[in-house]
C-alpha cells in the first residue's frame, strides 16, 4: 500500500486530527544546494512517523524545520496550536559535560524560569520514565553510551512536548543497545501519547516502530512514498515474524530502491 | 599502588637528590672556587643569610607578576567575549593581538622604560606576554560550543545571556584553564625580562635585578640564591593554576581525568 502523494492514505490513524503540516515546502541553502522540494507533508496527533532516505535526502532538513531552527525559502510550515512544545533527540547524547544528570535534564525547564526546587518533580519523573531514577547525581562521563541516550531522551520529554523529533538518535549505539531503547522509546510514546518525528535510514527499524513511513528521495529532497503499518504499538519482538511486518519491510525497501535509483538515473543522465 | 605511588614521587627525589651530591662532591673535590661555581651547600647558605635582601625582591617579582596575571586573565577574557559577540571587532583586532605577540617582549622593553616608570615598564612587560595565550585560548573555547547544544538553547529559546552563562562560558572553561596556565608561566618570564632591561638602566629590586647586580659585584653564590628563588616562584604559579584547574575540572573534563588501565 504505497500511496501516491496526492492521495491522503486512509488507514487506522487517518481519522487522528494533525498536528502540524507542511505545504510545498521548499529549503534552499545560502550556498545554493537545494535541500528540499516541493514537500507536502502531515504530523497526525499521536502518530509515531518515520522519515526514510539515503543520506543528503533532507530528512534532517524537515526535522530542523519542525523545531524552528531554520526556515523555508518556499512553503510554509502550519500549527494546529501556536504554543507547542518540542523535544529534540539528536544522534548524539549532545549532553553538558559539565553539570550533572540532573542539570541536564532540568535545563529546558531552567530555561522556563523553573527553579531547581519547582522542577525536581518533573526532572525525577522524566528519569525515573527513562529507568535512570538512581542516578541524577552522576556527571555524563560516568554513563555508558546507551545511558547517555537515556538522559537525552528524558531531557527531550521533561517538558512533556506534543511532538518529539529525533534525528536517527541511536546510530551510534551498538544493536542489541539499540533494540532496547527503541522498545522503550515506543512504550514511553504510548504511555505519553506524544506524537514522534523519527529520522532513521534502516528500513526494518523504521517498520518495526512506526505507523507511518514517508521515504524520501535525494538531490533535490523530496518526498516519494508513504507507507502506513497497520498494526497497534507497542509491538512485541514476534511481530516481527508476521507476514505484515516482511510485507511491509519488502515494500519500503522497493521504495528506497526507487527513491536511490531516481537519484542514480539523474547522475547518469 | 603502592609501589607506583613510590616510583612517582621517590624516584625524582632521589634523582634531584643525587644530582645535587654529585654537584657538592665536583666542586669540593676538585676546589673550584666559589666565584667560579658555588656548591649548593654554599647556595643553601646565601639564601638563608642573604634572606632579608632576597625576600623583599622575591615580593616584588611576586606583586608584579601576580598584578599582570590578574590584569591578563581579566583583559584576556574580556576581551575574547568581546571577540565571541561580535564578529567583526575580532576581524579588526585580532592582528594587533597577533602583533603584540609575535614581538619579542625584550625588543619593547627599553621603548616602554621611555614612556613609563621602571616599576610601570616590568608591570606592562609581563602583561603583554601573559595576555595573547589566555586571549587566544579562551576566544577557540567560547568558539568550539557543539551546535546541538546551541540548536537546543535555540528551540528553547534561551536569550543570549542565559546561552553565555550557561552554555558558552562552561564550554570555554577549560580552554581558558589551559590558557591561564601558559600565562602563568610568561607572566614571570616577561617580569623577568623587563626587570633585566629594567636593571639595566639603573632602577628596580626585583629577583632580576639581584641577579644583575651579584652578576657586578662577582657574588655568584647569591646570584644562584636568586635563580632558586625564580624558580620556585615559576613551580609555585605553576602548582597554584594546576590545582585551580584541578579543582574546576576534576568531576566532568578528560583533561583532568586519569585513565583507568
Amino acid at each position: 500500500m504505497v500511496a501516491p502523494l496526492a492521495q491522503s492514505a486512509p488507514a487506522s490513524q487517518g481519522s487522528a486530527p494533525r498536528l502540524v503540516w507542511l505545504e510545498e515546502v521548499g529549503k534552499t541553502f545560502a550556498n545554493g544546494t537545494v535541500a528540499l522540494t516541493g514537500v507536502d507533508m502531515e504530523v497526525r496527533r499521536g502518530e509515531f512517523l518515520s522519515l526514510l532516505g539515503p543520506s543528503g535526502c533532507g530528512k534532517s532538513t524537515i526535522l530542523r524545520l519542525l523545531a524552528g531552527l531554520t526556515g523555508p525559502t518556499r512553503g510554509g510550515i502550519n500549527w494546529s496550536e501556536q504554543e507547542h512544545e518540542l523535544g529534540f533527540v539528536f544522534q548524539e547524547p549532545t549532553l553538558m559535560p559539565w553539570t550533572s544528570v540532573f542539570g541536564n535534564v532540568w535545563l529546558p525547564l531552567r530555561l522556563k524560569g523553573q527553579s531547581r526546587t519547582v522542577a525536581r518533580p518533573a526532572v525525577m519523573e522524566a528519569l525515573e520514565k527513562v529507568g535512570l531514577a538512581g542516578f541524577a547525581n552522576a556527571y555524563p562521563r560516568e554513563l555508558s553510551g546507551g545511558m547517555k541516550m537515556r538522559v537525552s531522551i528524558a531531557r527531550a520529554l521533561v517538558t512533556r512536548p506534543a511532538l518529539l523529533l529525533m534525528d536517527e538518535p541511536f546510530a551510534a549505539l551498538d544493536e542489541i543497545t539499540r533494540n532496547k531503547l527503541n522498545d522503550d522509546l515506543v512504550a514511553l510514546k504510548c504511555e505519553l501519547g506524544a506524537t514522534v518525528v523519527f529520522v532513521t535510514h534502516s528500513v526494518y527499524e523504521s517498520v518495526y516502530l512506526s505507523d507511518r513511513i514517508v521515504v524520501m528521495a535525494p538531490r533535490p529532497g523530496r518526498i516519494v512514498a508513504e507507507i502506513e503499518i497497520d498494526a497497534p504499538l507497542p509491538r512485541s519482538e514476534e511481530f516481527r515474524l508476521e507476514p505484515l511486518y516482511v510485507e511491509r519491510c519488502r515494500e519500503t525497501s522497493a521504495a528506497l530502491h526507487r527513491a536511490m535509483s531516481l537519484e542514480a538515473g539523474r547522475v547518469a543522465s | 599502588m603502592n609501589q607506583r605511588k613510590l616510583q612517582r614521587y621517590a624516584l625524582p627525589a632521589f634523582a634531584l637528590l643525587a644530582a645535587l651530591a654529585g654537584w657538592e662532591a665536583v666542586v669540593r673535590i676538585n676546589q673550584i672556587e666559589p666565584v667560579i661555581l658555588p656548591a649548593p651547600s654554599l647556595v643553601l647558605k646565601t639564601l638563608i643569610g642573604d634572606w632579608p635582601v632576597l625576600f623583599r625582591s622575591l615580593v616584588v617579582t611576586l606583586t608584579i607578576t601576580l598584578q599582570a596575571l590578574v590584569a591578563a586573565t581579566l583583559g584576556g577574557a574580556l576581551i575574547a567575549l568581546v571577540f565571541a559577540r561580535f564578529r567583526w571587532i575580532e576581524e579588526a583586532f585580532f592582528p594587533f593581538a597577533v602583533i603584540m605577540q609575535v614581538t619579542p617582549v625584550i625588543s619593547i622593553a627599553p621603548l616602554l622604560l621611555v614612556y613609563l616608570s621602571s616599576g610601570g615598564a616590568v608591570l606592562v612587560c609581563s602583561f603583554l606576554v601573559a595576555f595573547f595565550p589566555i586571549l587566544s585560548n579562551t576566544a577557540l573555547g567560547l568558539s568550539s560550543v557543539d551546535h546541538n547544544l546551541l540548536d537546543l538553547f535555540q528551540m528553547y529559546r534561551a536569550s543570549r545571556g542565559r546561552q553565555l552563562l550557561w552554555l558558552r562560558l562552561p564550554s570555554a572553561l577549560p580552554y581558558f584553564l589551559g590558557g591561564l596556565r601558559i600565562g602563568g608561566g610568561l607572566a614571570l618570564i616577561g617580569a623577568i625580562v623587563a626587570e633585566i632591561a629594567a636593571g639595566s638602566a639603573g632602577q628596580g629590586s626585583g629577583l632580576a635585578f639581584r641577579i644583575i647586580e651579584s652578576g657586578y659585584r662577582l657574588n655568584i653564590p647569591r646570584m644562584f640564591a636568586a635563580l632558586v628563588l625564580i624558580s620556585l616562584t615559576g613551580i609555585f604559579i605553576y602548582l597554584v593554576l594546576s590545582a585551580l584547574s584541578f579543582l574546576l575540572l576534576h568531576r566532568w573534563h578528560d583533561s583532568a581525568r586519569s585513565r583507568e588501565t
